[in-house]
């Protein structure tokens, strides 16, 4: 049942408006692709999600900044920025340690938009929010650990 | 059911546009179980994309461990007052919609 879901959410995510918008000339095919692929939001734990966007072997980066609370008050809406001094920065991603799919969010930032977004996410539990930076194809990590006190949601 | 619109406010100062949006929209993960036990289907955001004329300015693609009414803030170098941004998303099942927010000058 539950691959079977997987399998129709994969075919459902189809080209996307990434797609359309490349297959009409828009914007660049490489980002379309990432689109289309929808990489690493299949995954079901971090390192899997981490290996599918190429960052297995992401180094530990000093030059970005990401905010989250201690403690999520509301764990179904917890605000999450991250701010990357990497230069070259075009692709931030935020994943969710310990929910059932940890991808949440991965942000094209094409040339002229700032290397810095903020959003909000849901956590099942107490996890590490990780921070996700591409700069000139190499990946950069950093994590935070967020405490979640009553509940969780997923 | 119609989408509701996305409310989306974008001011620039000093040549970068700072947006602000949220979008209506469940963003239900798929885990989630109703009064009756049954499972809730999966309803979420896959892809967003906000574009200044033909130029893109922020592209995004979500799972479901993004928060109902996602919300979003980004800046980009460029935009005006009076200008427009298109702002378009796509779920997991095909719906999709496309809103147009004016940009304003920064108060102060």
């Amino acid at each position: 049942m539950d691959r079977k879901r997987r399998a129709l959410l994969r075919a459902s995510s189809g080209l996307g408006v990434l797609g359309l918008l490349a297959a009409a000339g828009v914007i660049a095919p490489e980002l379309a692709q990432a689109a289309a692929a929808r990489a690493g939001f299949d995954a079901r734990d971090l390192d899997a999600a981490l290996a599918a966007l190429g960052a297995q072997h992401a180094e530990q980066g000093a030059e970005i900044s990401l905010t989250a609370p201690d403690i999520a008050e509301v764990a179904s809406a917890v605000s999450v920025g991250v701010l990357s001094r990497v230069p070259g920065t075009d692709r931030i991603a935020i994943l969710v340690s310990k929910n059932p799919f940890p991808l949440a969010a991965v942000f094209s930032l094409p040339e002229g938009t700032q290397p810095e977004v903020t959003t909000r996410v849901k956590m099942a539990q107490s996890a590490d929010v990780v921070a996700l930076v591409r700069a000139n194809g190499r990946f950069h990590v950093v994590k935070k650990v967020v405490a979640v006190t009553i509940g969780g949601c997923s | 059911m119609m989408a509701s619109p996305m409310r989306i406010r974008a001011d620039v100062r000093d040549g970068v546009t700072d947006v602000r949006m949220q979008i209506p929209h469940p963003m239900e993960s798929g885990q989630r179980k109703d009064d009756k036990g049954a499972l809730i289907p999966a309803h979420f955001i896959t892809a967003l994309e906000i574009r200044h004329g033909e130029r893109l300015v922020f592209g995004a693609e979500f799972g479901p461990s993004v928060s109902a009414n996602p919300f979003l803030r980004f800046r980009f170098k460029g935009g005006a007052a009076g200008e427009r941004l298109l702002a378009s998303w796509e779920d997991n099942r095909g719906e999709r919609r496309s809103d147009e927010v004016t940009i304003s000058a920064a108060p102060g």
